[in-house]
């Protein structure tokens, strides 16, 4: 489960992880097709696009049509993705999911692109914070939140073997590469990428670089912190929970509202298996940000390394 | 140009299709009679003389695939697929109850493509196949049946506007205009007249014609298949509630079933139409 962090402060966003893994998909397995609803060059589809022009459709500024459109590539043989940012293509499209993609079973991924409060400067209808929820209460689906480009390709790879939908969470900007080639991507299982057993923090996405950071922190504070990528959310790596609830405190951080997402999934777990911690949710507290650069944003809102090991050291004094 | 005989079977065929339909609405205690009766000739048209397919390989690959995108319809489209040997007849009986005849259809039972029931969704799934059936260079027809209420969902549109730009011309849409939809008539909704010329506009090929002449019927759906380089839409005007004098142009019958009284009352109508 322990994964070797790479010593090299390496950079990249999760849609370039996206975008090369459809152009390895491509080229490997005729059945691939992608549709993007205008955007990209944002999502990183127009590589596809521009290898396989015959298997790329751009439908436009249409979610719900896309995702239907792909539904029915889907049900004639295809292993369709379907694209967009994610506040447009969930917003646009839940019904066209629920019905054309999750209950008719089809071989759809939904693949989103700019999740969270971390795009920044688009503003909150382009930040998308509600996702990985509203994804987690549709059945057949299962939710995906790569914490690198490297974990993320790997994902796509991954999800592409397995028949039937999946949602797959990205990113906007570059963030810290954890992973190396070697690391193995397991569809519903998390990755230890700290040790510690002071207390755990369970992160997903971007808010995993941010919680390595904040684990180095309170390293120097003598506060030694287990970082969990927990980058399927749905089915949740249970044992992974069990796990860190052994160090006695539990914080989740995720760059989405804390109802529904990570912060919640995990909750469920810690109640239904009756494990006593302390327990802390980093995430958006249920309101809407503005516009900014993500530090920014992370620093007013409550997500940045600084905050996340500030919670955690509360939570381990109060543990006390 | 279709001849007697053929129009005379799909006539009888229609009419045992109406008959199925208010069976099942009535044994169920629920479900959408006034839309079933409607489509009633275009369905007998499509599954007993246009379609290309084999109910017992439902997953045939060069099948024509048909997409009942006003999905409430099930009344008809589990007549038909009874009849056609889709599943057993016997399994009528179950129909909105445990098992695979849900309220609205759902690819479990073999013929259902794709699930349907929240409206609006059927073009663009049905644009999808034919964009399939181009990749792979298949000859098979999508047909998918679309409401008239239905067409005041906004995403009929973005699939018109699609499936034009694709010049998709396997993709055939056929809009039971029944002019009514659950709580009023359409015109009085969101009217969506001149529907033929909107199609028209968007890039399509449109044909109309009176849903209940069995010849126009079969002559669209045959000229239909011949366009080339755009998608055909075939508004058929028709009749909601049509074969029944009391459910006829009544927004009451969208989605209830009948009494006692008035099931006997339509099946006797029904069947004095033979």
């Amino acid at each position: 489960m322990s994964t070797t962090i790479t010593a090299t402060a390496k950079e990249a966003a999760t849609r370039d992880g996206y975008g090369n893994a459809l152009i390895k998909l491509g080229s490997s397995d005729p059945n691939v097709v992608v549709l993007d609803a205008g955007v990209s060059d944002s999502t990183r589809t127009n590589k596809f696009a521009e290898k396989f022009p015959e298997r790329f459709f751009n439908m436009g500024i249409s979610e719900g049509d896309m995702v239907c459109t792909a539904a029915g590539l889907a049900k004639c043989g295809k292993t369709a993705f379907a694209t967009s940012f994610i506040c447009f293509l969930l917003g646009r499209s839940m019904d066209q999911i629920l019905v054309s993609v999750a209950y008719s079973d089809s071989n759809v991924k939904i693949v989103g692109t700019h999740a969270g409060v971390a795009i920044g400067e688009d503003g909150p209808t382009a930040q998308a914070i509600g996702d990985v929820s509203y994804m987690r209460a549709v059945p057949n689906f299962i939710v995906i939140c790569p914490a690198d480009a490297v974990e993320a390709e790997k994902a796509i790879m991954e999800i592409a073997k397995r028949k039937g939908p999946a949602y797959v969470r990205l990113g906007r900007g570059n963030v810290r590469t954890i992973y190396d080639d070697s690391y193995k991507f397991e569809i519903g299982k998390a990755s230890v990428v700290a040790e510690g057993n002071d207390a755990a923090i369970i992160a997903s996405g971007i808010m995993v670089q941010e919680s390595l950071a904040a684990a180095e922190v309170l390293k120097k504070e003598g506060i030694n912190v287990k970082v969990f990528n927990m980058s399927t959310i749905k089915p949740i790596d249970r044992q992974a929970i069990i796990a860190a609830a052994e160090t006695g405190t539990v914080v989740t951080a995720e760059d989405h509202n804390i109802y529904g997402g990570l912060g919640s999934a995990v909750a469920e777990v810690l109640a239904e298996e009756k494990l006593d911690v302390k327990f802390e949710r980093i995430g958006v507290k249920d309101r809407f940000a503005e516009s900014d650069s993500q530090k920014v944003l992370f620093r007013k809102y409550g997500l940045d390394a600084e905050a996340i090991a500030a919670t955690v050291k509360k939570a381990v004094t109060e543990k006390k | 140009m279709a001849d007697e005989a053929t129009i005379a079977k799909l006539k009888e065929k229609a009419r045992q299709l109406r008959i199925g339909s208010i069976k099942l609405v009535y044994q169920a205690s629920s479900g959408h009679p006034g839309g079933s009766l409607s489509a009633a000739d275009i369905m007998a048209a499509l599954f007993y003389h246009a379609m290309r397919y084999d109910p017992k390989r439902p997953d045939w690959p060069d099948r024509d695939r048909f997409i009942l995108s006003k999905g409430h319809c099930t009344p008809l489209l589990y007549s038909v697929f009874a009849d056609v040997g889709y599943f057993p007849k016997e399994e009528l009986a179950t129909y909105r109850r445990l098992g695979r005849l849900t309220g609205h259809p759902n690819p479990k039972l073999p013929g259902v493509e794709i699930a349907t029931g929240s409206l609006g969704q059927g073009l663009s799934v049905g644009h999808g196949m034919a964009l399939a059936g181009k990749l792979d260079k298949k000859d098979y027809y999508v047909y998918v049946l679309l409401g008239d209420g239905e067409c005041n969902e906004g995403q009929v549109w973005e699939a018109a506007m699609s499936a034009a730009h694709y010049k998709s011309d396997h993709l055939i849409a056929i809009v039971d205009n029944n002019k009514v939809a659950q709580d009023n008539l359409t015109a009085n909704l969101k009217g969506i007249e001149p529907v033929d010329k909107k199609f028209e506009a968007f890039g399509w090929h449109a044909i109309r014609i009176d849903g209940h002449n069995m010849a126009a019927v079969i002559d669209a759906l045959a000229a239909a298949k011949n366009v080339r380089g755009k998608p055909v839409v075939i508004v058929a005007d028709t009749v909601k509630g049509k074969g029944v004098s009391f459910m006829e142009n009544q927004f009451a019958w969208h989605g209830k079933a009948p009494s006692e009284e008035m099931f006997n009352k339509a099946i006797a109508e029904l069947e004095a139409q033979k």
